[in-house]
C-alpha cells in the first residue's frame, strides 16, 4: 500500500504511489505513412485511406477501434479487462472517438488537447492507475489527414492548394495499455502543462505557436524533478517540425539549457521530407501516438535507450477562433517513460 | 488560331500572376478570389477589361477577372435602365448563368466522383 508521502514534484509534476507500467501498444497508419520512413515498424498499415468506410470521419472512428483491438490482443485482454478509456481526437465533438469506441461498452473519458492529447490521455491513465483506481486502463488517439483539412483548413473536394509550410496531418491512431502489472516499460512521472500564447496568428504555421509551450513544459520538467537534459536519453516533442523544432531549441538556449543533443521530434521523423513533399513535417494527435508505439516503446523494450521525455504538443485553435482574429495558443504535456530493469518482484 | 493563342497566353499570364500572389503572401484563397473578383470589377469600370476581352476571349473572360467585370457590367447595364434599383438587380442577372452553371456542374461532378487523398 502507498505510505504517506508527497507525490507532488515541484510546480506541474508528480510522480505515482503505485507502480505503472506500459504493457501493450498499437499503432495503425495510413498508406503514406506506411511509405515513410519508419513504415516497417507499424503493426498495421492500411493501403485503403478510407478503412472501407464510407467516409473520413467514420474511417478515423475506425482507426481507433482498430488500434484498439490490436493493443487489446497484444496485452491479451478484453474488453470488460478495461476498467477506463482515456481517449480523443481533433474532430469536433470528438465525434472519430465516439463512434469508434461506443462499441466497447468500456466507460470512457473524451479528452481534447488538440495534438498534444496523446500526453494528455497518457498522463491520466498514468494517475488513474498510479492511484490505484483501476487495474488496466487503455490511452489513444488518432488522426486523418483528410477528415482534419476538413475540420480545419478545406475540404480535400475544394482541391486548395496547400503552401510548402503546412504541416501534413498524420493518419493514424495510437493505442497504449497500462496497468500495474510489471512490464519492460514504466511511466515514472508526468509534468502538465500550461496554456502559453505568444500571439502567433498563423494557422498555416502551428510549430511556431506550439513551440514556446513546449519550451515551457521541458524547463518545468527539469527543474521540477532536478534533471539535466543528458539525464533523459531523449527527449521527444509530438508535431513541432523543422520550424518549430528550431524555435523550441533557441527558446531553451535562451534559459540556458541545451537540449539540442537529445532532441527528437515525431513530426520530423514520421515523413521523409524530401521524398514525399511534406513540407513541415508531420502533424496531428496520431502523430506522436504511433511514433510513440511504433518506434520509441520497441527501442525501450530493448534496452537501446532508458528514459524518455515524451512531450506531445498542441495548438488550441478552432476555425472559429481563428476566423474571429484570435491567436494560436499551444500547449504541452510531458510524461516521462523508463525502461525497466531485469528485477526479482 | 491566333484567338488561341492569345487566349492562353493572357489567360496564363492571369493564373502565374495569382500563383505568384498565393506563394509569395500568406492571403488565404478566399482572399485571393475576391481580390480578383474587385479587380475585374474595377479594370472593367475603367474601360480596360472589355477590350482585353475582345483580344483574349475566353482567355480574360474565364479567370475569375471576367466575373469581376461581368458582375460591373451586369449593374451598369441595370442602372441605365432601371435607376437606383439596377444596382441590386444586375450583378445577380449577369451572373446568373455562371453561377447556375457551377451549381449544377458541381452537383452532376459530385455524383459521378469520389474525393480522394492527396499524396
Amino acid at each position: 500500500m502507498p505510505e504517506k508521502v508527497n507525490y507532488y514534484v515541484g510546480e506541474q509534476s508528480l510522480r505515482f504511489p503505485r507502480e505503472v507500467y506500459i504493457t501493450a501498444s498499437a499503432s495503425v497508419v495510413g498508406k503514406k505513412e506506411g511509405e515513410g520512413p519508419l513504415g516497417k515498424c507499424f503493426d498495421m498499415v492500411c493501403g485503403d485511406d478510407k478503412f472501407g468506410e464510407d467516409n473520413w470521419e467514420q474511417a478515423e472512428s475506425t482507426l481507433q477501434k482498430e488500434a484498439l483491438a490490436l493493443a487489446m490482443g497484444k496485452g491479451k485482454l478484453k474488453p470488460e479487462d478495461i476498467r477506463y478509456l482515456f481517449a480523443g481526437d481533433l474532430l469536433g465533438q470528438n465525434i472519430a472517438t465516439s463512434f469508434g469506441l461506443m462499441d466497447y461498452e468500456i466507460p470512457l473519458f473524451g479528452l481534447y488537447g488538440a495534438c498534444s492529447t496523446a500526453g494528455e490521455s497518457l498522463s491520466l491513465a498514468a494517475m488513474c492507475v498510479g492511484a490505484g483506481y483501476a487495474k488496466t486502463v487503455a490511452a489513444l488517439t488518432s488522426s486523418h489527414f483528410a477528415s482534419a483539412e476538413k475540420q480545419f483548413r478545406f475540404p480535400l473536394e475544394y482541391a486548395n492548394q496547400r503552401p510548402i509550410s503546412a504541416t501534413w496531418t498524420v493518419t493514424g491512431s495510437g493505442a497504449f495499455i497500462l496497468s500495474g502489472k510489471r512490464s519492460r516499460i514504466r511511466i515514472t512521472g508526468i509534468t502538465t502543462g500550461k496554456i502559453v500564447d505568444m500571439g502567433v496568428k498563423d494557422s498555416m504555421n502551428m510549430g511556431a505557436a506550439m513551440a514556446p509551450a513546449a519550451a515551457n513544459l521541458i524547463a518545468q520538467n527539469l527543474e521540477d524533478f532536478k534533471r539535466k537534459p543528458e539525464d533523459y536519453d531523449k527527449i521527444i516533442t509530438g508535431d513541432l517540425g523543422y520550424v518549430g523544432q528550431e524555435i523550441l531549441i533557441d527558446l531553451l538556449k535562451k534559459k540556458k539549457i541545451d537540449i539540442s543533443s537529445v532532441h527528437e521530434d515525431c513530426g520530423i521523423l514520421i515523413y521523409d521530407k524530401e521524398k514525399q513533399g511534406t513540407g513541415s513535417g508531420g502533424s496531428g494527435c496520431g502523430c506522436s501516438a504511433v511514433t510513440l508505439s511504433a518506434h520509441y516503446l520497441p527501442m525501450l523494450e530493448r534496452g537501446a535507450i532508458k528514459r524518455i521525455l515524451f512531450v506531445p504538443t498542441g495548438a488550441l485553435l478552432s476555425t472559429v477562433s481563428f476566423n474571429e482574429g484570435q491567436s494560436v495558443p499551444g500547449i504541452a504535456h510531458g510524461v516521462v517513460i523508463e525502461q525497466e530493469g531485469e528485477r526479482e518482484s | 488560331m491566333m484567338d488561341y493563342i492569345n487566349a492562353f497566353w493572357v489567360g496564363g499570364l492571369i493564373c502565374a500572376l495569382t500563383q505568384i500572389l498565393m506563394d509569395k503572401t500568406k492571403m488565404l484563397p478566399g482572399r485571393i478570389m475576391v481580390l480578383l473578383v474587385c479587380s475585374g470589377a474595377v479594370l472593367g469600370a475603367v474601360g480596360v477589361y472589355e477590350p482585353l476581352m475582345e483580344y483574349a476571349g475566353a482567355g480574360a473572360s474565364v479567370p475569375l477577372l471576367g466575373f469581376g467585370n461581368t458582375l460591373w457590367k451586369g449593374v451598369k447595364e441595370a442602372v441605365e435602365q432601371e435607376g437606383f434599383l439596377g444596382i441590386f438587380m444586375g450583378g445577380f442577372k449577369a451572373s446568373a448563368v455562371g453561377i447556375s452553371a457551377a451549381l449544377v456542374f458541381g452537383y452532376l461532378a459530385s455524383l459521378v466522383f469520389e474525393p480522394k487523398m492527396k499524396s
